[in-house]
């Protein structure tokens, strides 16, 4: 009867718990509770879409903007999942900053649209013709005034006038100044040429800009339909007071209009439906009953989505959001209203999307180049030392295991650095073999007998194996402390595998070593 | 079968040559770093890259050269667009590069849309048949500039880390000197993988920083199990002479040297040939640090030991430190 032994409790512990995170990847048929304990593929192997996102928290109180953070992912996540993406993971990354991975995503566009849509909804009374046109006059007043302070405009200016010393025929407008030569009257609005419209986004975007604005009133520009870039854009003179805002919204769904509708606008097109709460409601009632005659604005994210006219007072709290989308916009535009805005706008720092068909390349090559550096370091293993050779090879093997049951079992992701990390790790797993085997030759060199080399090489070889791991382990841990995604996939992978290595030279080996090889008083040892 | 059996091979008597070696090599590093500079990806610099297959569905349509889209990606306002072909010319799979500089802290969010675009109008024959998306957009990294920047701080921050970790280790183990001729010993392997990255253009991205790092780990467990054995042939050889223990003991831990280092070369080169395109850079860092890590271990790291402590009339005083240790 053999002692109890630690050594040969944690080889069977070892063993196990590799053949059970391991058996989901070789066995299709388990039950569910075994196969959901399956290695993940990181988004570099499975093709997808990641967004790094940074949470603008400038405008918010420190008190506010602790909780923004969490209360952004909270919405974010409710989006994606009635966009319907599989395994999407949304983490938080330091204080401000959102992860958003989503596998399989190939629209990258329309996901990005719908992550970072603040989805600030709001109802705002559009100015009458002639409110607008005194309003815009005072603006472009203003900036002449201050031309200096708008180099942009300043430059148009310049330009401007070159253009008319050059000319006789023309003749010097003193009336109207830079801005509103870039803006002219339309049908009901006013246009914004495609050329000039960037100009006016970004100043727009100007706090000094705002300051140009007559109080009580706001510039802003109508959505541009998708598809069409150089098309023009229709501007709108809006009230500030915001008559209803998202949170009267009860919820949003998208409806197709009738072919035989009369509006042009929702004939045969998808359209939103919203539906308010019953205070909203109210509210609705009275504005639309106040502004008989007038255009009632929705504005989202600053953008007029459709300035419909207000025939008669609307009770019952619905209305209807139309501007010329594709059913998957109408669609996502309906998800951004129903799951709320955010608390603090955001906005992308970094973004890679990577093809399905890539991924499957690289786990195909990366495989390749594993098996044949498993192949040839076996194969000189066997060649250099024999029998000894042969069972650290099944270590090895064991190892590479290990690697990805550890992997499995504590919810990691395989990425394709990590990929790398196992390759690079068969090489350097034979090392503590390596180093045991040659210090066992120089032993059994002195005259020792196989059992005597054997103890004597182990017991020498431990230190020297326990030095050189900690430091390659130091590397790897401030590797990991300093990475993200697939880097870190990296140093997780190589940890455990140096770790790996070490307990299957240290205990795996030298128990098959002690147990079939040199038991008793064999006189020779295969190495 | 044995190899390197007994050697008795002069590493501690032919240093000079090899410091001569090693300054060559330092000094062709350090003129590339400074002549040619170190390119780095949009991982850092901030940017767009993307690669793109235009390869038409019909195959009477002729296949795009890379000065054409060089040029309409010029007319479009994106004249530092880099280009290169991924794989065989007959794919037609391209790699657009752009480098941006802004100091705007935001990733310009239609950069990428605008490239499709032109890609799009440009181009209508070979994207016909294919959904954009998937078919033609292989895949698109967008890095901003505040990211980009922070990288490059934490991966410097990150290698000068682990350097001062394994000062602290190998003191603690071992003795300061050790410690310290090691660390030289890695900024050796490192200048020089860099400045081969320098003079070969090659791209500095974050996975060659962790190459660098895996390589900074891996190059010290050579020169570990060399110390290791000298503090271990100090104890039993007391009288002798520190170069001449030096020299045994890398005498004796070289067969291991070589085979391990062998080994991790193997596996470093099947990354290299079979990993695929996206590894094969890593890999290559990989390759170098493995060459001039084992001969930094064999030649620089125990040597300048020898040469330090003569320097400093302190031979007696380190062995001796050095075989109290445990």
């Amino acid at each position: 009867m053999k002692k109890f032994s630690w050594r040969g409790l944690s080889i069977i512990i070892f063993i196990l718990v590799t053949a059970f995170y391991l058996a989901p990847l070789a066995i299709p048929n388990l039950p569910g509770w075994w196969s959901q304990h399956t290695l993940k593929l990181g988004l570099d192997l499975k093709g997808g879409m990641q967004i790094l996102l940074e949470v603008d928290t400038s405008q918010l109180s420190a008190a506010d903007a602790r909780g923004a953070v969490d209360q952004n992912i909270k919405i974010i996540r409710e989006r994606i999942d009635q966009f319907g993406v599989a395994e999407p993971s949304i983490q938080k990354l330091g204080e401000k900053r959102i992860m958003v991975q989503l596998p399989g995503v190939s629209d990258f566009q329309a996901a990005e649209n719908l992550i970072k849509q603040t989805a600030m909804l709001e109802f705002k009374v559009v100015a009458q013709p002639d409110e607008a046109r005194r309003i815009l006059d005072t603006i472009d007043a203003n900036i002449t005034a201050n031309i200096d302070k708008f180099p942009a405009l300043n430059e148009l200016d310049e330009l401007d006038k070159q253009i008319l010393a050059e000319s006789d025929s023309l003749e010097q407008d003193s009336k109207s100044g830079v801005f509103n030569s870039l803006i002219r009257p339309g049908e009901m609005d006013y246009e914004v040429q495609y050329d000039s419209v960037r100009l006016i986004q970004n100043l727009m975007a100007d706090s000094l800009f705002h300051q140009m604005i007559p109080a009580g009133w706001d510039l802003s520009l109508e959505r541009a339909v998708s598809g069409a870039p150089r098309e023009d854009r229709t501007l709108h003179v809006l009230s500030s007071a915001v008559q209803l805002s998202g949170n009267d919204l009860a919820r949003a769904k998208v409806e197709y209009g009738s072919s035989t509708s009369t509006d042009p606008r929702i004939a045969n097109k998808p359209y939103i439906s919203i539906e308010m709460k019953r205070e909203g409601a109210r509210k609705f009632e009275r504005v639309t009953a106040d502004n008989v005659g007038k255009r009632l604005a929705i504005v989202l994210d600053d953008v007029v989505y459709s300035a419909p006219n207000i025939q008669e007072r609307i009770g019952g709290g619905r209305a209807q959001i139309t501007g010329r989308f594709t059913s998957a916009e109408a669609n996502e535009l309906a998800i951004v209203l129903n799951t709320g805005n955010l608390i603090a706008p955001i906005k992308p720092v970094s973004t890679s999307i990577i093809g399905a068909t890539l991924g499957s390349d690289s786990i195909r090559s990366g495989s390749l180049a594993g098996m044949v550096g498993l192949a040839i370091v076996m194969l000189f293993m066997i060649f250099y030392y024999k029998l000894s050779g042969l069972i650290t090879d099944l270590a090895l093997i064991f190892n590479v295991g290990f690697v990805l049951a550890i992997l499995t079992a504590f919810g990691g992701t395989l990425t394709l650095p990590g990929i790398a990390g196992i390759i690079l790790t068969i090489g350097m797993a034979v090392d503590a073999n390596v180093l045991v085997f040659e210090r066992i030759r120089e032993e059994l060199d002195t005259g020792k007998t196989p059992r005597s080399a054997v103890d004597s090489g182990y017991k020498r070889a431990t230190i020297t194996v326990w030095d050189a791991n900690i430091t390659t382990l130091i590397a790897a841990a401030v590797l990991y402390q300093f990475g993200t995604g697939p880097i870190r996939g990296f140093a997780i992978t190589l940890t455990i595998g140096i770790i790996g290595s070490m307990f299957c030279a240290l205990v795996f080996v030298r128990s098959i070593f002690d147990t079939f090889v040199v038991t008793g008083t064999k006189k020779t040892l295969s190495i | 079968m044995r190899l390197l059996q007994n050697t008795n091979i002069p590493f501690v008597g032919v240093r000079k040559i090899a410091y001569v070696i090693s300054a060559i090599l330092i000094l062709a590093g350090l003129i590339g770093l400074f002549a040619r500079g170190l390119n780095w990806s949009i991982d850092f610099t901030s940017g767009v890259a993307t690669k793109v297959n235009l390869l038409a569905l019909d195959s009477n349509v002729a296949p795009i050269q890379i000065d054409e889209l060089r040029s309409v990606l010029m007319n479009n306002g994106y004249p530092e667009a880099e280009i290169q072909h991924v794989g065989a010319e007959e794919s037609s799979t391209f790699m657009i590069k752009l480098k941006s500089q802004q100091a705007d802290d935001e990733v310009s969010a239609d950069t990428k849309t605008r490239i499709i675009e032109i890609i799009r109008e440009n181009f209508p024959e070979h994207v016909k048949g294919r959904d954009i998306n998937t078919q033609v957009i292989l895949e698109i990294y967008e890095v901003g500039p505040k990211v980009g920047g922070e990288l490059r701080t934490q991966s410097l921050l990150a290698v000068c880390i682990a350097l001062v970790l394994m000062i602290a280790y190998i003191w603690f183990r071992f003795e300061l000197t050790f410690g310290l001729m090691a660390i030289v010993a890695l900024a050796h392997d490192v200048i020089i993988i860099v400045g081969i990255f320098a003079l070969t253009g090659k791209e500095i991205s974050v996975q060659i920083i962790a190459a660098l790092l895996t390589i900074v780990g891996y190059s010290i467990n050579d020169t570990i199990v060399i110390f290791d054995r000298i503090r271990e042939d100090l104890k039993a050889k007391r009288k002798e002479p520190l170069a001449q223990v030096i020299n045994i003991s890398i005498n004796q831990t070289l067969s291991r040297t070589i085979i391990t280092s062998g080994t991790t070369l193997i596996t470093a080169l099947a990354l290299y040939f079979f990993g695929g395109a996206v590894l094969n850079d890593f890999a290559f860092a990989i390759v170098l640090g493995v060459i001039f890590g084992t001969y930094s271990s064999i030649f620089i790291a125990s040597n300048l030991v020898i040469d330090f402590t003569k320097a400093t009339h302190k031979e007696k005083q380190t062995a001796q430190h050095l075989s109290k240790r445990k």
